[in-house]
């Protein structure tokens, strides 16, 4: 780790002005088919075609700019972003931040993909549905279960369709008057808790003791009003639960389900599965464990899992096989209906595929094996930096994240993660995360090295947090002051955009409330 | 380890010495070290029941492809299906933005090492906000109808009222999703999800029918233009006006695309608007391209009910400098867990960004003519189907790009006229005669601007030859 020379970055810095302050009247970025002769001449004008209260009057005020120069505008915006393949994205713990292959990429850029229509006669749909009829498979040999569905548009949807599934099991059962309630431990992503309560379901929040959900706890608050509990293993201190299996067993007995968060997954995988544990459902992100690209926060897509007991709840369609053709069925009289138009995202779907096929069960395991050693190895190196430790069932190993705190940085030095944050991007990696709701670790970060990083990458980035821990103590102004290598300087004041007088969330309400 | 050596492209440390190396400085014998935490029980033995790795990127390529050579797509067919998901033109320049590594990777980079994702995103907002006609916009959800449901929950929440007005014919994907958004009637929370009946003749909503439905009860009138069938629905500044005359929100649904030539509803004060981005420079991909936005006014109620991210510009210490932060995070299930608004999570955020360059690539002049060549390629297939011997065009109201051909009087179903179509390599429209029995042996054909007229004219003539 001492070896470790950091970079001297600079970000791109362009002072690019907003795309709705650039351009010359009359510029154009592209020019479209124009109406056929015959056409024009046969159908009548824009005035005849469209009721007078219907026409637009006023043309809306967006850029005219020629083509070259909308180009550079969004190539400068993406030098500006640094992503996760430039920036050792080791920081985004809970996200799983892989590797997408490219090759990937080439195939969901195929004609065959982008240019599908979800409409179209299953007959047309056949090579598509047979990717989506195989990777659920796959995901059913990974986590035990019975049967998918791939149709969310992400992982906190795929949790949304749990509370529905669960919402509409006892509606069938006659016992949804009394059974309203969903557990959810502390360490377990919000939406463990944001989606039963959408859905009309009152959550109990079980806390933690010494990092782990507590059983006695738990023993203590179900009761027949149970419907299900929510929870994640590993959960996002890193620690796993190993009575997980009672605490199925209680909610079983209390006569509730059990969901398993899966986000966490990258870790286990191959190792241990949902059906074991005792779960009656589960969920996996394709875009966390199964390398499909984040882009910028979607799109994304959650496959959830479930036993046979509740495969009648699925939504519609699920993807069948029938004397070797491929089939949307939508005839599930049970089902819980739409939760996403037609059938999910579909290039999530063939990432994922190609994935798995690229690693097979040996690499899959491989993959989850080097994602615990990455994290072992960057415990010891963030281990040895003054400031820093984590909280909880000390001695006890953590999985494929940690979740540490700079508690002690802070009350040292008065920087905390937040500060740490602004100064770190400076040596070319991407920023950290620090925490879901609550926040009840002290000045949290939670990075997660998963396998995509080499050894090499592991000590870069410990070396950036410990070098920015040493300058909070020898040059605080150098932190205080922070970010310096970036597009932007510090932002002046958060303030401003908790503030209905000044925050601006459009350009043309910016101009409404700054320039009048 | 040593059982398990398995070297792969995509995971450096896999090396045996490095991974010896790694084990030795944190002094483990092997990570199942580590796995010892799982109970023996709870592990899985064996090995996972997937084929074996298909080793090289040439070989999985050649198998995947082979594989998706199966289907049959838009570019091998003409095609006329929309309801929802519709093709476009995507702009070069478009794909080339979108597929650049540093917005295809980024994730939730804080404020400063993701600068120019939070800019274009900035920029979406303020772009979609000018089509509009509107000051807020938020971070997208998944598609229209998520989009429209959580609308729905914001003016149940902001109102404080349970009921909202939905058009009877609304497509039954989106309508099933607001449905299951507004909840079973047991829970505490629910919405009654009350149909508005349609005028027989036009097509468009029933006033008469709108009015004796409201009441004192009714949280939002949620109305589209254009239609799921595709109707330029011209009454929506009344709709507006009736809603808010009973204490009730106004939402619009649209399809974008058409706002370079009809009238936007925040133009007649609609307070919240919904809708696709798919048809701004985003690939159909089978139904992966859709991303459903929300606008709405920028008052302090709206920001503080909507449950998705919102961020605002704001200023740095360098003099003209932008930035851009989080507004009041603590609405959102992530601020907030179950105490937030419904809840939050990772969606369509990449389809933002191919929406701000294919606005930004069209201008006021490319909005205006895309929508003037769709419609009038729309009506001009109108006119050519409307002659075929029993086909006739469902409704009088003008249609953007979207219409309903009833076939009943052919003699035969859509099915049958469908299955000859494909025959001859042309997707005909979206049957919907069982989902709307009462509009007869209907199919729903969508025309837009990659549509020429030789392709108008095959598929009349393929009728034609049918009916």
């Amino acid at each position: 780790m001492k070896n470790i020379k950091l970079k001297k970055y600079h970000a791109p810095k362009y002072d690019e002005p907003l795309i709705m302050e650039m351009g010359v009247k009359g510029q154009r970025g592209i020019m479209i088919p124009q109406v056929d002769k015959e056409i024009e001449n046969t159908v009548g004008t824009l005035e005849d075609l469209i009721p007078a209260k219907a026409q637009r009057k006023k043309a809306p005020a967006l850029p005219e700019i020629d083509q070259y120069h909308t180009l550079m505008h969004y190539l400068r915006l993406s030098q500006m972003t640094l992503g996760m393949e430039t920036g050792i994205d080791i920081g985004e713990g809970t996200c799983t931040m892989k590797y997408s292959p490219k090759v990937n990429e080439e195939l969901v850029r195929s004609p065959q993909m982008t240019d599908v229509h979800p409409l179209q006669p299953e007959k047309t749909l056949q090579g598509i549905l047979e990717i989506a009829y195989d990777l659920r498979n796959y995901l059913k040999a990974i986590s035990g279960m019975d049967e998918f569905s791939l149709q969310t548009g992400g992982g906190a949807h795929a949790t949304y369709i749990n509370a529905c599934v669960t919402r509409k099991y006892f509606q069938d059962r006659g016992e949804l008057g009394t059974r309203n309630e969903v557990i959810t431990t502390q360490f377990t992503h919000p939406c463990n808790a944001a989606t039963p309560s959408t859905a009309g379901f009152k959550v109990i929040i079980l806390p933690h003791k010494n990092g782990y959900p507590d059983l006695d706890g738990l023993k203590s608050i179900v009761s027949e009003r149970t419907a299900a509990i929510h929870m994640t293993n590993p959960e996002d201190t890193g620690l796993y639960n190993p009575l997980v299996a009672e605490f199925t067993k209680v909610v079983h007995d209390a006569g509730g389900l059990c969901f398993y968060d899966q986000a966490n997954a990258n870790g286990i995988m191959g190792v241990a599965r949902a059906r074991e544990a005792g779960f009656d459902a589960c969920h996996f992100n394709l875009h966390k464990t199964f390398s499909s690209p984040h882009g910028c926060e979607g799109p994304a897509a959650g496959a959830y899992g479930c036993t046979e007991a509740l495969a009648a709840y699925l939504p519609v369609p699920v993807v069948t096989r029938l004397s070797d053709a491929y089939h949307l069925d939508f005839d599930r009289p049970k089902s819980i209906g739409k939760v996403r138009s037609f059938f999910g995202n579909l290039p999530a779907v063939l990432r994922a595929y190609a994935w798995i096929r690229s690693m097979g069960p040996k690499g899959i395991k491989t993959a989850a094996e080097i994602s615990i050693l990455n994290n072992q190895y960057l415990e010891h190196l963030l281990s040895q930096i003054d400031g820093i430790s984590y909280p909880y069932a000390e001695g006890k190993p953590r999985f494929e994240q940690i979740r540490y705190s700079m508690e002690k940085l802070k009350e040292e030095t008065g920087f905390g993660s937040h500060e740490i944050q602004n100064r770190i991007v400076d040596f070319g990696i991407q920023s950290y995360w620090l925490s879901h709701h609550p926040y009840v670790v002290p000045e949290p970060f939670t990075p997660e090295p998963c396998e995509t990083y080499s050894k090499e990458d592991i000590e870069y980035w410990a070396t950036a947090i410990e070098q920015a821990c040493k300058e909070a103590r020898e040059t605080p102004e150098v932190i205080e002051s922070a970010p310096h290598n970036q597009a932007i300087h510090q932002i002046k004041d958060f303030s401003q955009a908790e503030d209905a007088d000044r925050w601006a969330i459009t350009w043309r309400a910016y101009k409404k409330k700054y320039k009048k | 380890m040593a059982e398990n050596d398995f070297i792969h492209p995509y995971i450096p440390n896999s090396v045996p010495e490095v991974r010896d190396e790694m084990l030795s400085a944190v002094g483990l014998e092997s990570v199942y070290d580590v796995y010892s935490e799982i109970p023996e029980r709870l592990r899985f033995k064996g090995t996972l029941d997937i084929p074996e790795a298909i080793p090289s990127e040439y070989a999985l390529k050649r198998h995947v492809e082979q594989i998706l050579g199966k289907n049959k797509n838009c570019k091998e067919y003409l095609n006329f299906l929309g309801a929802g998901c519709w093709q476009h033109y995507v702009p070069a320049v478009v794909d080339e933005i979108v597929n650049r590594s540093e917005f295809l990777t980024a994730y939730c980079g804080a404020n400063y090492s993701d600068i120019g994702k939070y800019q274009a995103r900035f920029e979406f907002n303020s772009l979609m906000a000018e089509l509009l006609d509107i000051d807020a916009v938020s971070n997208p959800i998944y598609d229209w109808g998520d989009a429209a449901g959580r609308a729905i929950r914001m003016a149940s929440r902001i109102t404080g009222r349970n009921e909202v007005l939905v058009p009877k014919f609304t497509c039954p994907d989106r309508l099933g999703e607001i449905r299951q958004l507004c909840q079973l009637e047991e829970m505490s929370n629910a919405i009654s999800v009350i149909l508005v009946e349609h005028d027989p003749k036009t097509g468009l909503l029933n006033i008469n029918d709108l009015e004796n439905k409201l009441s004192g009860n009714t949280a939002a009138v949620y109305f589209e233009t254009p239609s799921y069938l595709g109707l330029i629905e011209d009454q929506g500044e009344e709709i507006t006006r009736i809603a808010h005359k009973s204490g009730a929100l106004s939402i619009g649904g649209v399809d974008p695309i058409s706002l370079g030539i009809l009238c936007p509803p925040g133009s007649y004060g609609a307070d919240l608007i919904v809708g696709d981005l798919q048809s701004l420079g985003v690939h159909m991909s089978a139904g992966g391209g859709q991303s459903g936005f929300i606008a709405f006014r920028d008052e302090e109620i709206y920001i503080a009910e909507c449950p998705l991210e919102i961020y605002s510009i704001v200023d740095t210490v360098e003099e003209g400098e932008y930035a851009f932060a989080e507004v009041r995070s603590d609405r959102t299930s992530y601020g907030s867990r179950d105490k937030g608004k419904d809840w939050v999570g990772t969606a369509s955020g990449l389809w933002t960004i191919a929406s701000a360059v294919y606005l930004s690539l069209m201008g006021p002049k490319g909005m205006k003519e895309i929508g003037e060549v769709i419609i009038k390629n729309s009506k001009y297939t109108q006119n050519l189907l409307s002659s075929l011997p029993g086909a006739s065009i469902k409704f009088s109201q003008p249609h953007f790009k979207e219409f309903l051909v009833d076939f009943s009087g052919t003699g035969k179903t859509v099915a049958q006229i469908n299955a000859i179509l494909l025959e001859k390599k042309i997707f005909g429209g979206k049957d919907i005669s069982g989902e709307y029995p009462e509009l007869g042996g209907s199919a729903l054909f969508c025309v837009t601007e990659v549509h020429t007229k030789e392709d108008l004219n095959r598929l009349y003539l393929a009728l034609k030859e049918i009916v």
